[in-house]
């Protein structure tokens, strides 16, 4: 039989009149781990759709383009009439007229690099940078249709907007996930301080017997959880944070993917998660516990 | 400090207990005896306020049980040594850590009473077991940790739910002279029992009221006790 020193009854650890139970111990451990490397990735996603939505409000309300359509006879003349407007135009910082290998590099992962853009019909593309404040583009369309007829402007918002709500939705969705993942991992916690009480009863029983407030009982079993879930969260944050770390890196060309990760400060974001499981544990089990104690009799 | 005014308990419509009416006023010395069955667990678990009296009042320290607190419940108790049938112990815990539980829980594990811990353990002749866990114990050695138990605190009155059922005789006789000499400290001591040389044993040592539960009904014993 293994003998440990004889305790000193100065021992104000309250926890310690709770027997050790594996099973509940792992399977909170366990579950914040897994919640938490989760909870990682939400955060990921969460942070770069947030700035893919950024970028691309910013490209959105930067930019512009003017397309001009007309007789080749007559196209030059149409293209400086409308960067004679733009000129005039108030909140328009610069216009410039694409130039044939400039469109040829735009159309070149359609058509290849050989195109030959003199035999084709093409517009011309005038390139549109707004000042910080933006333009009228409502105004700016009126006078090019009586000015330029052949010029359309287009503010890229209608192919862009859809874009920028959905990065936003996603965002939205990614938080949503981590507030789901906080109340998962509450219920597990709670589920399993719950199983660990209901099979604790006598133990209960007896420190009722010796006058142990319902207080001191949950606090030994609120102790328990709460560190089970912060070693637990903690782990399973560095292995999701890891895990992004290695994400491969994929270039402009993977969209969202390319920016899904932490950038800078970020990296802080995610050493916030162990603390919220613990936080997150301590409320849970409080709430069973005080819920089983005001059961038994 | 223990006040029994009418009371009846009932359990899913049962009677267990009617009509009782029992004072435990400092310094006395109550017997309680009864066949198996007769309600005398029912009435030490109503005297300590775990069971709440269906009619009639019960007077923990002068306050009607119905209306104390969970958190003076708790209070009171550390006012009052319990010794269960079972024992209850934690079996995770050594035997010199469940004597010690009242002192933790109640915080006063740097008083006096902590100090005072080795002594009580070699006095009921356990110091050489204070390592040992629960399921170790001999009945015999359970019954006396659980009398340790419920004395460190020194309460104002103790119960005891047959505490002698598994000890020997010469045993049984120190335990009760501990038993006596608390109550001689003006301690309120009520004992379930059945052992009748026990109560006689007692009897001879200082003026000990024996009540016998019977019908339902508690009554004073005859002279033959």
């Amino acid at each position: 039989m293994s003998r440990r020193p004889p305790p000193h009854p100065a021992d104000g650890r309250a926890d310690r009149v709770v027997p050790p139970s594996g099973f509940t111990a792992r399977l909170t451990a366990f579950s914040a781990a897994a919640m938490a490397f989760l909870a990682v990735f939400a955060l990921a996603l969460a942070l770069a759709a947030g700035r893919l939505a950024d970028r691309w409000q910013d490209a959105l309300e930067g930019t512009a383009t003017v397309r001009v359509s007309a007789p080749p006879d007559q196209m030059a003349a149409q293209v400086r009439a409308v960067l004679g407007i733009l000129a005039q135009t108030p909140g328009i910082a610069a216009a410039r007229a694409l130039d044939p290998a400039a469109q040829r590099a735009l159309l070149a992962p359609w058509f290849g690099p050989d195109l030959p853009l003199e035999s084709l019909p093409l517009p011309a593309m005038i390139e549109v940078t707004g000042e910080p404040a933006g333009f009228d583009s409502e105004g700016l369309r009126m006078r090019l249709a009586a000015e330029a007829p052949g010029a359309v402007l287009d503010d890229h918002g209608r192919w862009r907007r859809p874009v920028v709500v959905a990065a936003e939705r996603l965002r939205l969705l990614a938080l949503g996930a981590i507030l789901l993942i906080g109340a998962t991992t509450a219920a597990m916690i709670a589920l399993a301080a719950q199983a660990a009480l209901a099979a604790n009863r006598q133990v209960i029983g007896v420190l009722r017997l010796v006058g142990a407030r319902d207080a001191y009982i949950a606090r030994a079993f609120v102790r328990r959880f709460t560190r089970r879930a912060l070693f637990g969260a903690a782990a399973g944050t560095a292995a999701g944070t890891a895990a992004v770390a290695a994400l491969p890196a994929t270039g402009e060309a993977a969209g969202l993917f390319a920016g899904l990760g932490f950038a800078g400060v970020e990296w802080v974001l995610p050493l916030t998660i162990p603390g919220l499981a613990a936080i997150v544990a301590w409320a849970a089990t409080r709430a069973a516990a005080f819920r089983l104690l005001r059961e038994l009799p | 400090m223990i006040e029994f005014r009418n009371v009846t308990h009932r359990w899913s419509g049962v009677e267990l207990l009617g009509e009782v009416s029992l004072r435990l006023a400092p310094g006395t010395f109550h017997f309680l005896t009864g066949p198996s069955g007769a309600g005398k667990t029912t009435l030490l678990r109503l005297a300590y306020g775990e069971l709440v009296a269906s009619a009639g009042e019960v007077l923990l320290f002068d306050q009607d049980r119905r209306r104390i607190s969970r958190d003076d419940l708790a209070r009171i108790r550390r006012r009052i040594g319990i010794v269960h049938q079972d024992c209850q112990f934690l079996d995770h815990l050594t035997l010199s850590e469940n004597v010690a539980l009242p002192l933790l829980v109640s915080g006063r594990t740097a008083g006096p009473e902590a100090a005072a811990l080795p002594e009580l353990l070699a006095w009921v002749g356990l110091a050489p077991r204070a390592e040992a866990r629960p399921p170790e114990l001999s009945g015999g050695e359970r019954q006396r940790a659980a009398l340790a138990r419920a004395i460190i605190l020194s309460p104002d009155v103790i119960l005891a739910d047959e505490p002698t059922g598994n000890l020997d005789w010469e045993m049984s006789l120190r335990l009760l002279t501990l038993l006596v000499e608390l109550n001689r400290m003006g301690k309120a001591v009520l004992i379930a029992t059945h052992d009748l040389n026990l109560i006689r044993a007692v009897k001879a040592q200082v003026p000990a009221r024996v009540l016998r539960i019977r019908d339902r009904r508690v009554q004073l014993a005859g002279a033959e006790l």
